[in-house]
């Protein structure tokens, strides 16, 4: 076994996490008490490659492994959950899902741009009245000769009002449920589709939350994504990836909150010595410490089962929420380590106990996520392969 | 165009603890960077490369982890480097190390311009630089702010230079050695693509025999400098003095507080 990071790794690890520390950090503290999308952090990332990381260099990306796309989310939510959120979105869900089932001609068309930055891609499955319960979804699909009219309402998107590109999911046959729901890529000019930011946030301010609404909305029926009824596998295979970004940035932020505790607590002094040397600060550093190092090890592994081709919903279901959750508490006890400093926006705790309550709900709560973990292990729930997995990593073929 | 970039490697002083010797921190596998000031050479010499067509290659003199550091370089975008590397440049100093850059330059064919950093966060001499150049019979136009015109087909370059007090322009010809400072344009990060390049890049190496030097011209033997000791220097005593009151009347009093001290 070789926990070891491949040169090229380590030197994708440095440049993410130098452009977090220099470039996003600052950015955010700046944004965030403005609820501010840094906008011009996206040109920045296209030119790094951070927004096709993982796809391969012959669909314009950089060519890089699934471990990577690992390494620049923990990099990014170090810094911010809102950036990672961007890579979730954008490369997860919707790059990575047209890598998977697109054909060919939508690859050229959709996800080459979308690799190289030069046009940003989100993803609309949640509805007002459909969140975890997927095949509650009311959006409809009807197909009129060579088209299909989308009418529905998506809430809670991520960079709905950024996207050009919207991997949308709707109801092309009702009575099938989950089984009637179809995948399409729409553009953002389609006749039909309007979108709006959602305020009132708790945490992520600096990320674009929206909504959808498309009314009769005109979509090619050659921008349907795989096949008719196939959009429940789709998403719940898009999913596969987001979670993975999501768990690796609930990492990122234990190690935000660790690196920060451990320089406070070595220079907050009270009754005479730096509080590092109290017992009950101990344990809380301890208890971050040690949640970083088993949500780090749950990502590599389900990083490595990607890149080997193994399918691996069970484990990164697994690894999302046991980071989510330990980032989660890792910020509250970042924000005690801190004390009133801690509660103030001056640190950046108080920041990333509101960002991190928002992924241990987003994605697939807790809740559901453990019902899932439940019926794996009582095999109420097997794993079948799908049409079109998820291409195992190979770097000839990547480029 | 062709631009020899002169790279080094150096530890990372902002880690630096009292733990560590700072002569045996490389050798011990201390944190190691690309001396900051060197990352504006690499990045003027890739822009120069983008703006007026040709190429910028790295030269470094170091150890074999030095490549560590070459492959940054070559990660934002130069196309090729070379590493000098032997046991036998140990403990060079400045002149000895201007000596060994030199007979490497001599060996590889045309250039038009050579770029370093202003000095190395190490040794801090700020002497190798202007040595190469007094080696290889060419201008060297030091503490460049600015490149205000270049061209390379009538070699000439016109660069802004910070002096004591202000600053100079002047013209000069080509090849020149020119080293930088950072307002020549903040360093590029990394591209992914770049970086999966470098990764997989072979840097080739030059030794003693390769570069036709003898060994009484470089190392401790070549060299008129030694480093008898390296520490941190010693802890500063601080105070700290709140300016209480109203901000304009405040600052008035921090101005007049600066000003006694000598401080602006």
């Amino acid at each position: 076994m070789d926990f070891s990071l491949t040169e090229e790794h380590q030197m994708l690890k440095k440049a993410a996490r130098d452009f977090a520390a220099e470039r996003v950090r600052p950015l955010i503290r700046e944004y965030d008490p403005l609820h501010k999308f840094p906008r011009e952090l996206l040109p920045e990332m296209a030119e790094m490659g951070l927004l096709g990381v993982c796809i391969p260099v012959k669909y314009g990306g950089a060519g890089f492994d699934y471990i990577s796309l690992g390494i620049v989310s923990e990099a990014m939510e170090w810094a911010d959950a809102s950036v990672r959120e961007t890579i979730a979105v954008h490369t997860a869900l919707n790059s990575l899902g047209i890598f998977q089932w697109g054909t060919e001609a939508q690859k050229q068309k959709y996800l080459v741009p979308q690799a190289k930055g030069e046009k940003i891609g989100c993803f609309g499955l949640t509805e007002p009245d459909a969140g975890s319960d997927v095949a509650a979804l009311n959006t409809r699909a009807k197909k009129v000769g060579d088209t299909y009219l989308l009418t529905g309402e998506k809430m809670w998107i991520t960079l709905a009002d950024i996207a050009d590109h919207f991997l949308v999911f709707a109801k092309t046959d009702p009575e099938k449920r989950h089984r009637g729901i179809s995948a399409f890529i729409v553009e953002r000019d389609f006749p039909g589709i309007q979108t709006g930011t959602i305020e009132g946030k708790m945490g992520v301010w600096t990320s674009n939350t929206g909504w959808i609404r498309m009314d009769d909305c005109e979509v090619p029926a050659e921008n349907m994504l795989g096949e008719p009824g196939e959009g429940f596998k789709i998403a719940m295979s898009c999913l596969d990836n987001a979670r993975f970004t999501v768990a690796a940035g609930a990492v990122g932020i234990m190690r935000a909150c660790l690196e920060a505790s451990v320089a406070y607590a070595h220079q907050r002094e009270t009754f005479g010595k730096p509080i590092a040397q109290y017992q009950l600060v101990q344990q809380l550093i301890a208890n971050i410490s040690q949640r970083h190092d088993i949500g780090e090890l749950l990502v590599q592994k389900v990083g490595w089962m990607k890149n080997m081709g193994i399918r691996n919903t069970r484990e990164t279901s697994l690894a999302k929420t046991y980071c989510t959750e330990a980032a989660f508490a890792s910020a509250s006890d970042a924000v005690q380590v801190h004390g009133a400093y801690g509660y103030s926006s001056e640190y950046d705790m108080e920041r990333h106990l509101r960002n991190s309550k928002a992924a241990v709900i987003y994605e697939g709560t807790t809740q559901i996520h453990q019902l899932l973990q439940a019926q794996y292990a009582l095999g109420f729930k097997v794993d079948k392969p799908l049409r079109r997995e998820l291409p195992p990593y190979d770097a000839e073929v990547w480029g | 165009m062709k631009a020899i970039v002169l790279m080094k490697q150096t530890p990372d002083t902002a880690q630096l603890s009292a733990s560590m010797d700072g002569l045996k921190l490389m050798a011990e596998g201390g944190p190691r960077i690309v001396n900051p000031w060197d990352e504006y050479a690499i990045e003027t010499g890739i822009t120069l490369a983008e703006d007026h067509g040709g190429e910028a290659v790295i030269l470094t003199m170091g150890k074999p982890e030095a490549t560590e550091a070459i492959k940054t370089g070559l990660a934002m975008g130069c196309k090729g480097a070379t590493l000098l590397t032997d046991d036998a440049f140990e403990n060079s100093d400045s002149l000895a190390t201007a000596r060994i850059l030199t007979a490497a330059i001599n060996q590889m064919g045309d250039y038009d311009i050579i770029l370093a950093g202003k000095s190395a966060i190490d040794g801090d001499t700020a002497q190798t630089a202007v040595q190469v150049a007094a080696l290889l019979g060419v201008p060297y136009l030091g503490y460049v702010a600015k490149i205000e015109a270049v061209d390379f087909d009538a070699k000439t370059i016109t660069v802004v230079r910070a002096i004591d007090g202000g600053r100079e322009t002047v013209t000069s010809p080509l090849p020149a050695v020119v080293s930088v400072l950072k307002e020549i344009g903040e360093p590029r990060y990394p591209s992914f693509m770049g970086i999966r390049k470098a990764a997989k890049a072979k840097i080739p190496e030059m030794g003693l025999a390769d570069l036709g030097l003898s060994a009484d011209e470089v190392g401790a033997a070549g060299s008129q400098a030694q480093w008898l000791q390296v520490t941190l220097p010693p802890a500063q005593e601080s105070t700290l003095e709140v300016i209480e009151g109203e901000p304009e009347e405040a600052a008035k009093i921090l101005v007049q507080k600066l000003l006694a001290e000598k401080v602006i």
